[in-house]
């Protein structure tokens, strides 16, 4: 198990962000997480990537209990991720952008050695020809694949991606896609959040269901999509449809 | 370290050298005294820069480090008899120790209000120093000039004094040069544009903003140790001057934060405009405003100072002018 | 122990005056999120203006006062269109800057104009005699005219339509123009009654302290505590905060030298944006 989640309870002031989540993470798997907006989901990659400290519960990484860790620390540790929103570090290059993840990720490079490793990391996501633009004034797109590049070159052992393939069109799926499977192949386990149900459906080992801070499924992706419970939840009421049909 | 192969670095550690050394051949006193000004705001600038321009965190108290180093250097010259060079070099580093205590409380506070609290801190160490005794209280201390004997006359100090303060300056620009390079420079310019974005990607954000605020705090304390022992005395009233601080400001904006160059280039321009408008009949008066007027419309219309805006226009010169 | 209590009273009246001055503060920063570092200036603008129109037009202080706050006004118009317009969704530093920047400007031209010395007003209206206490009667008005500034200024907030407005942008920019909301207008407003509010306060104070170019530089470090202490952004907060610095003002000097000041304001600065950021009585 790479990551465990247990227990874990999160709350804002009066909002109950997150209620006793409790799953866990096989090494090399691909898990989806899933979910009406609102749900928690990003509060979830919160937690885990240290930005935010849970009431209760633990989260537990590669054996070790990382709660509360401050993110940096957590990130040192192998566990990098990437932003819904993206958040570029703008007046640096796009190559730049990618060394800062090989220099203050897992294997701590040098300015010098972390070069190769941003320059492979460009080449993985697509932006080798963008490596010295100035990272403003990329696309949504192209900043999507660069949080993505930032990650990879931390070369983490588990790869938080939070919506990456939301505004992109269907031949950018798929070819975001394509790379996802192929960073799992390299050895990377993926906790991915996503609203693009063809692609999630599609690309996981495990899916998760969250809703209002709970979790309310947890299977393959066959058996989430014919949950009562989870139809209910993004759809309202699952009878609804022969009821209305019965009058 | 990459520092060595920018022509950026070089162009203005080569300038500042070369400029500087020719001065000692000539041995002329006029062109000293403005050299030492010259030099004295290039170091103050480039140390502010290394937090403005690289973190990205604004600090309007920048001269307590020049107030306070200056104070204990002079305080080991002027009561202990200390040689120059030691005092020099405490100074520096009382500035740094400085640095590092103030910096725990007040680096955890961002934007805005860690500005605030820079003022805050002028005004605070301004009123310790009034009130502490072994530093001569409001009166301040002074050097006898016998003090000045041991380095041949007063005379020769002058010249000493230039000296070092050439040797700081060049060692501030190099630092500067060296950090901007460095991957504590890439970690230092992740945290100015998106702290918490950076932290996530593994940069250590206290550590780095603090390692800057300390490193900031050297030259300072070592510029403000020797300028007072040139000047043969320091009070309360001299030595934080919240004025100096926001000149230093106008001379980073104005030359371009965040590059090596700029800095410098800030700090001769600003120095000149400075002299002229003393000497000037009609802006004797008017030298501070003047200085807002420039800090403003550099602020509304060329944010990136000289340098910045030179990178936009001409981007083959991006890599000179870093 | 008299001496103490009068000290303690003397204090508590001038906090009404400094609670006045930060309440401007704390409105501009409130509604636009700036830190107007030309505060202190416009407050000894405030003061000049009235020594100015005291000693050369004759005019009464007290009623020069409402001529004072209407220059505050459009000063605060002129300052905003100039200096923060442009920089208004700019990172903080541009905006910290360039209110400096104004700073700058009108210390420099006060000191060529006015040079570094002095000045009074001279209008004594003597002193009042309540129970044990011998209050100075110009501090007893400056308080009553704080109260009365403070309680017109929560009537406009809440039940006219502009100070609605203000409101509305303070609270989400973007929604309320979309609501129709002209916000760089609202803007403007809000930043002239901010400067209004500090050149008042200035005028208060020349009615009872000698004053100088340099004397508004005192009071701004004492402003932003007080905001801080108050919750940037909390008007009535700025204003009680400024009853608590000044009473704490009253009760220093009975332990230790007056100079001490600034340093204890910058401590209890630091220590409540660390411990409580939303300030002893939550922030906007």
């Amino acid at each position: 198990m790479i990551l465990q989640v247990q227990q874990v309870t999160k709350r804002f002031g009066g909002l109950q962000a997150l209620t006793e989540v409790n799953f866990d993470l096989a090494e090399g798997q691909i898990l989806g997480l899933i979910g009406p907006n609102g749900a928690g989901k990003t509060t979830l990659f919160n937690v885990v990537n240290g930005v935010y400290t849970p009431e209760v519960g633990r989260v537990i990484f590669r054996g070790k209990d990382i709660t509360g860790w401050p993110p940096y620390r957590v990130a040192q540790s192998g566990l990098a991720r990437t932003h819904q929103v993206v958040r570029p570090l703008n007046e640096l290059t796009v190559r730049e952008n990618v060394m800062v993840g090989a220099c203050f990720g897992r294997e701590g490079h040098s300015l010098a050695s972390s070069t190769h490793v941003a320059d492979d990391a460009l080449t993985r996501v697509g932006l080798t020809d963008r490596a010295h633009q100035i990272t403003g004034s990329l696309n949504v797109a192209q900043k999507k694949r660069l949080e993505l590049a930032r990650a990879l070159s931390a070369r983490p052992y588990l790869l938080l991606l939070d919506e990456v393939l939301a505004g992109l069109n269907p031949a950018e799926i798929a070819l975001m896609i394509e790379t996802i499977r192929r960073i799992r192949d390299g050895g990377v386990t993926i906790l991915m959040i996503e609203h693009v149900m063809q692609a999630v459906m599609n690309v996981s080992d495990r899916v998760l269901v969250l809703d209002y801070g709970i979790l309310i499924a947890e299977g393959s992706p066959q058996d989430v999509a014919n949950n009562p419970r989870v139809i209910e939840a993004y759809l309202g009421d699952p009878q609804l449809a022969q009821r209305l049909l019965a009058e | 370290m990459n520092a060595w192969r920018q022509p950026g670095c070089w162009l203005a550690w080569l300038c500042v050298a070369v400029g500087g050394l020719a001065i000692l051949v000539t041995r002329d006193n006029t062109l000293r005294e403005v050299a030492f000004t010259l030099l004295m705001f290039a170091a103050m600038a480039s140390s502010l820069n290394i937090m403005i321009g690289y973190t990205g965190y604004v600090n309007f108290g920048h001269i307590v480090f020049f107030g306070l180093g200056g104070y204990t250097g002079f305080y080991l010259i002027s009561q202990h008899a200390w040689p120059l060079y030691p005092a020099v070099l405490v100074g520096g580093l009382a500035a740094a120790v400085v640095a590092g205590l103030l910096g725990s409380a007040i680096l955890r506070l961002r934007g805005a209000y860690f500005a605030l609290a820079t003022i805050g801190i002028n005004e605070a160490a301004r009123a310790f120093v009034n009130n502490f005794g072994p530093f001569g209280g409001p009166t301040g201390m002074f050097v006898n000039f016998a003090a000045y004997r041991q380095y041949g006359g007063a005379a020769q100090a002058l010249w000493l004094t230039y000296t070092l303060l050439l040797a700081t300056t060049l060692f501030t620009l190099i630092t500067s040069g060296m950090v901007r390079h460095s991957r504590f420079g890439l970690g230092l310019m992740g945290i100015r544009e998106d702290e918490d974005a950076a932290m996530v990607m593994g940069v250590n954000a206290p550590r780095l903003k603090a390692m800057a605020y300390v490193l900031s705090a050297l030259s300072p304390g070592m510029v403000g140790t020797l300028f007072f022992f040139k000047n043969g005395n320091v009070e309360p009233g001299d030595a934080f001057r919240l004025h100096m601080s926001i000149e230093m400001l106008v001379m980073v904006m104005l030359g371009g934060q965040g590059t090596v160059l700029g800095p410098v280039l800030g700090a001769v321009m600003y120095e000149r405009l400075r002299g002229y408008l003393l000497t000037s009949a009609i802006f004797k008066h008017l030298h501070l405003a003047f200085a807002g007027l420039s800090l403003l419309l550099i602020v509304l219309f060329v944010p990136a100072g000289v340098v910045g805006w030179l990178r936009g226009r001409l981007p083959r010169l991006r890599r000179l002018l870093a | 122990m008299g001496q103490l209590l009068a000290s303690l009273v003397d204090g508590l009246l001038l906090g009404f005056v400094y609670g006045m001055a930060a309440m401007g503060l704390s409105l501009i920063w409130g509604v636009m999120r700036v830190i107007n570092l030309s505060h202190g200036a416009i407050m000894t603008l405030g003061m000049f203006a009235t020594y100015l129109l005291f000693s050369l037009l004759g005019v009464n202080p007290y009623l020069a006062l409402f001529i004072v706050a209407a220059l505050g006004l459009l000063f605060g118009f002129l300052v905003y269109w100039v200096a923060v317009h442009r920089v208004i969704n700019a990172p903080h530093l541009s905006s910290l800057l360039a209110t400096f920047a104004v700073n700058m400007i009108i210390i420099g031209v006060g000191t060529a104009v006015f040079t570094t010395s002095p000045r009074n007003i001279d209008f004594a209206l003597g002193s009042v005699e309540i129970g044990p206490l011998t209050l100075q009667a110009s501090r007893l008005i400056a308080a009553l005219v704080t109260a009365i500034a403070t309680a017109t200024l929560y009537l406009f907030l809440y039940r006219t339509y502009p100070g609605k407005a203000i409101r509305a942008v303070a609270n989400n920019r973007a929604s309320a123009e979309l609501m129709g909301i002209a916000s760089a207008r609202v803007l403007a407003l809000s930043f002239g009654i901010g400067t209004m509010l500090a050149a008042l306060a200035g005028g208060l104070i020349s009615t009872f302290f000698p004053f100088t170019i340099l004397s508004g530089d005192a009071y701004e470090p004492r402003s932003f505590v007080i905001c801080v202490l108050g919750g940037l952004g909390n008007p009535l907060g700025a204003l009680i905060g400024g009853l608590i610095l000044g009473t704490m003002e009253g009760l220093i000097p009975a332990f230790m030298p007056v100079s001490w000041v600034p340093v204890i304001e910058f401590v209890m600065f630091v220590l409540i944006l660390l411990v409580r950021p939303s300030g002893l009585l939550g922030a906007r």
